[in-house]
């Protein structure tokens, strides 16, 4: 792979990716009212396809306010951070063999590292609204996250002892006898449920929490910050699903008769609908409950899976 | 002569009791059959005292202007009276308590006896302008604490045209403005912490969990609810005024709009203390149609509070199934009513119209495809795991403390007591019909939830023996108070033509009583307390709502659990604002 196509690919990935996240809006509620006995938008465009863009044009159009009680730099820069961490996280996936931005030795590392940035984003726009709801998210995505970040990262470790590469290239080709769900079954249930948590999705919406926080962290945003919130949120859900096609479901491989990068669209498309479904069918855990699921039950799981992981590949060394 | 009375009436037992131990007590009757018993100031706390561990429940605490009042009917002179509407649960067996006040004089507080009288009163100092001696926090509850005069007073304008154009200056503004500034002192929080920095947050009036504009003033140390205060009249529309310039019969639309998810249900208590005072008999088809459409209504309210509280635990979806299952529902109404949500449908001596054709067809439709769905929200909502983690042993309370507050419907019944109006004291036909009352045992928001989805069940139940069992006849009394009146032979006599164009144009006059008539309603009792001065409209109106009773508990039953642990309670509760307000 030459450097020269790696930057070709960043505008078409860039794009591919923020107009798949702005997709996502009608597709989510298209699931959900289809699920839901309802219709869901339908009026712009060939079945509401088009209501991203009039959403666009009302977000885009809308007074860009920023409370006087705010602080202003950090208000506004939020919401960057939220979705620049999320695009971050992109450059290191493998949409096909070869197909990658970049193909660091660190992938995975890199993008634990770039979802953790998103965590500040949340955070500080939490803490800079200077508002008693969005303060009350702030500190429970903090929270969450220390929480979930912990055994996210400890979830996949098995993948990588399996691999012995946190290249995420080397993820994917080595699993081209199995795929890594069924050695590693516990690190993806306990992957899946961290990654709701990473994109606050509504079993694990506590820092938004709409019923109890009217919308939590991002109470005072609107207009396009408030867009680009959203955005990040929807970038969050599709990396958290091709990270689990990656890792646990061998990203691009497949049978022949398709490319390797329908392969990779259609498993994530497969968990992004999972994600929504999820959303659609889980009622909401308490703040404290959340943690003692994480502390209690999530975290010796995975410890037992790397464990046992380990020993399994160390005996088979032997 | 008075005791022979007194015995047969509801209270009759301790009329006699009270006559004698209480120098200058009397005793009065009314259309309802209910022993009013008056008392004077200085004895109402050790009366009260007395009469509560039989008269465990204070029902209702309000307050009349008798100032304009021209048929007193041998009642003590009086400028206000002051009354309490007492009731034992289990025997069947109600009493009123009155007190004479003249203008100028103050009533000791009853909230040392009853907590929940502490709201009543608060309201009859706003509306009336009643003192009540040695109440801990006597402010205005319902109009802002600025308000000039006590609206229900008769000398109060009712409408914004009797009043002088409106006109703020800057500087009344500013003092309406820090009228409202928050003081938790003054909300009663004690702000009494050693090493804590509590937050005050202030959950609505405007806020997607409240129902509605109900506010929440929350003191919190981290995310746990140290104290909370309900504040509330934001949705008070002043409907009782209301009732006293409105013909008897046009204030039925009225009604529906206080409970706004109980449709008729609202009417029929209205409808069934006037006719009581004019003494008409409602044929036994519209006994029938009034229950089935009853039930619907309670099935559809139901529907709502299943949905929203599942919405509030946080699960999406089930709010949106129930929400198109109250719309087959109310398809059905439309059908037979003409209306929705409020269809004002109820008529003084029957109904509005008949039954239109084909209504069996829909009803069964709706009858047999309804229990499936039950079960499967059973299966998706209350059976799930998250969701009984979130609302088991969270706000729970007592049977005792239920009676205490004044909490009666499915959110008394959740405690364990079977005490539902419908068999505890049959009205309007119920005794005609089989149906069980289900009961909780923890008495948590879980078994406020479970509660209702059963009642729906047993609604179904209801509604398939009226679908059955429907008695032919007239849907409205022969009598000539009924309104609007028959008009088949207005055209062959002038008699009934005269009864007929007096009761259209003015309404029917009822003559002087008192009437309190109470339903089982979707959320807990609910009763109108009517009183005819023998005019057209009535000359005071007094509507007890169970939403108001219930909100006063929110403090009790939130203190030490969580933000989102309230969430659920007050999902749980059950409430519509305009039935807190009115």
């Amino acid at each position: 792979m030459n450097i020269d196509v790696a930057y070709l690919l960043i505008l078409p990935v860039l794009l591919g990716v923020m107009i798949s996240a702005a997709f996502l809006v009608w597709i989510e509620r298209r699931l959900l009212g289809f699920w839901q006995d309802r219709l869901g938008p339908n009026r712009v465009g060939p079945f509401g396809s088009l209501q991203i863009v009039a959403d666009m044009i009302k977000l885009f159009t809308k007074d860009d306010w920023v409370p006087p009680f705010a602080d202003r730099v950090i208000f506004v820069l939020a919401p960057l951070a939220i979705a620049a961490g999320m695009l971050m996280g992109f450059a290191v996936v493998p949409f096909g063999p070869g197909l990658h931005i970049i193909d660091l030795n660190v992938g995975l590392l890199f993008f634990l590292a770039m979802t953790s940035l998103a965590v500040y984003g949340v955070l500080l726009s939490g803490l800079a609204s200077n508002n008693k709801y969005a303060l009350l998210g702030g500190l429970r995505s903090a929270a969450q996250m220390v929480t979930y970040e912990v055994f996210m990262g400890l979830s996949l470790m098995g993948v990588v002892i399996l691999t012995g590469s946190f290249s995420l290239s080397d993820v994917v080709r080595a699993q081209a006898d199995m795929w890594f769900f069924v050695p590693q079954f516990a690190g993806f249930v306990v992957f899946v449920i961290a990654g709701l948590a990473e994109a606050h999705r509504l079993p694990f919406d506590l820092p938004e929490a709409e019923h109890e926080l009217t919308a939590g962290f991002h109470t005072e945003y609107s207009g396009m910050k408030f867009g680009l919130i959203m955005v990040g949120e929807y970038l969050s859900v599709i990396l958290a699903s091709a990270m689990i096609t990656t890792l646990f479901f061998g990203g691009w491989l497949g049978p022949d008769f398709l490319p390797p990068f329908v392969w990779f669209s259609l498993k994530t498309a497969f968990f992004i609908a999972f994600f929504i479904l999820m959303r659609a069918a889980i009622p909401r855990p308490r703040y404290d409950q959340l943690m003692s699921l994480g502390w209690k039950i999530l975290l010796p799981v995975t410890l037992i899976n790397l464990l046992v992981t380990g020993a399994v590949v160390l005996g088979r060394g032997a | 002569m008075i005791e022979a009375v007194a015995r047969s009436e509801r209270g009759g037992s301790i009329v006699e009791e009270l006559l004698r131990e209480y120098d200058g007590a009397c005793h009065q009757s009314g259309a309802d059959g209910i022993a009013n018993v008056w008392v004077r100031p200085e004895q109402l706390q050790a009366v009260l005292r007395k009469l509560k561990p039989k008269f465990p429940m204070l029902l209702d605490l309000s307050a009349i202007d008798e100032r304009t009042r021209t048929h007193r009917n041998g009642q003590p002179e009086s400028d206000f009276t002051v009354f309490y509407h007492l009731s034992a649960l289990e025997r069947d067996d109600d009493v009123r308590i009155k007190v004479a006040l003249s203008e100028s004089q103050g009533i000791p507080s009853a909230s040392g006896v009853w907590p929940n009288a502490n709201w009543y009163e608060r309201e009859a100092y706003d509306m009336f302008g009643v003192q009540f001696e040695g109440h801990p926090n006597l402010y205005r509850i319902m109009t802002p604490p600025m308000w000039e005069g006590h609206p229900l007073r008769k000398e109060h304008p009712a409408r914004a045209t009797e009043f002088e154009p409106y006109r703020m200056s800057q500087e009344f503004l500013d003092a309406q403005q820090e009228a409202l500034r928050f003081v938790p002192q003054q909300w009663g929080m004690s702000m009494d912490a050693r090493h804590t920095d509590f937050m005050f947050l202030n959950l609505g009036p405007n806020h997607p969990s409240v129902h509605g504009v109900f506010r929440i003033a929350l003191q919190l140390d981290g995310e746990v609810v140290v104290d909370a205060v309900p504040d509330i009249g934001y949705h008070h529309r002043g409907a009782e005024k209301m009732g006293e310039r409105q013909s008897w019969h046009s204030f039925i639309p009225y009604t529906d709009r206080i409970d706004y998810l109980g449709g008729v249900m609202n009417n029929l208590p209205y409808v069934m203390a006037v006719e009581r005072m004019t003494g008409i008999d409602v044929p036994p088809r519209a006994q029938v149609i009034r229950i089935m459409l009853a039930e619907m209504f309670r099935i559809s309210s139901h529907l709502v509070f299943f949905g929203t509280f599942a919405q509030d635990v946080g699960q999406m979806s089930p709010v949106f199934y129930m929400f198109a299952d109250r719309e087959r529902l109310l398809s059905i109404v439309e059908a037979i009513t003409g209306g929705r949500m409020h269809p004002a449908w109820f008529r003084v001596g029957g109904v509005g119209q008949d039954l239109p054709e084909g209504w069996e067809t829909m009803v069964r439709d709706f009858l047999d495809y309804m229990p499936a769905r039950l079960d499967h929200y059973d299966k998706m909502t209350t059976n799930n795991g998250i969701l009984k983690r979130r609302s088991i042993g969270v706000g729970d309370y007592t049977t005792q403390e239920a009676i205490d507050w004044g909490i009666t419907g499915p959110s008394l019944r959740a405690t364990g007591l079977d005490w539902d109006l419908r068999k505890a004291r049959p009205y309007g036909g119920y005794d005609q019909f089989d149906f069980d009352i289900p009961i909780g045992n923890r008495g948590d928001s879980y078994d406020r939830c479970v509660v209702r989805v059963e009642e729906i069940r047993q609604s179904l139940k209801i509604i398939r023996q009226c679908l059955d069992n429907m008695p032919p006849g007239p849907y409205k009394a022969d009598h000539p108070q009924a309104t609007p009146p028959a008009k088949e032979r207005t055209m062959q006599d002038i008699e009934t033509l005269i009864q007929h164009f007096l009761n259209v144009s003015w309404g029917p006059v009822v003559p002087p009583s008192e009437c309190c008539a109470m339903v089982e309603a979707t959320k807990g009792v609910n009763s109108y307390y009517l009183i005819s001065d023998g005019g057209t409209m009535s000359y005071r109106t007094r509507i007890r709502t169970p939403s108001f009773a219930h909100l006063q508990m929110i403090p009790l039953i939130s203190r030490g659990f969580m933000i989102a642990d309230l969430i659920t309670i007050v999902a749980s509760i059950d409430f519509v604002m305009a039935d807190v307000d009115r």
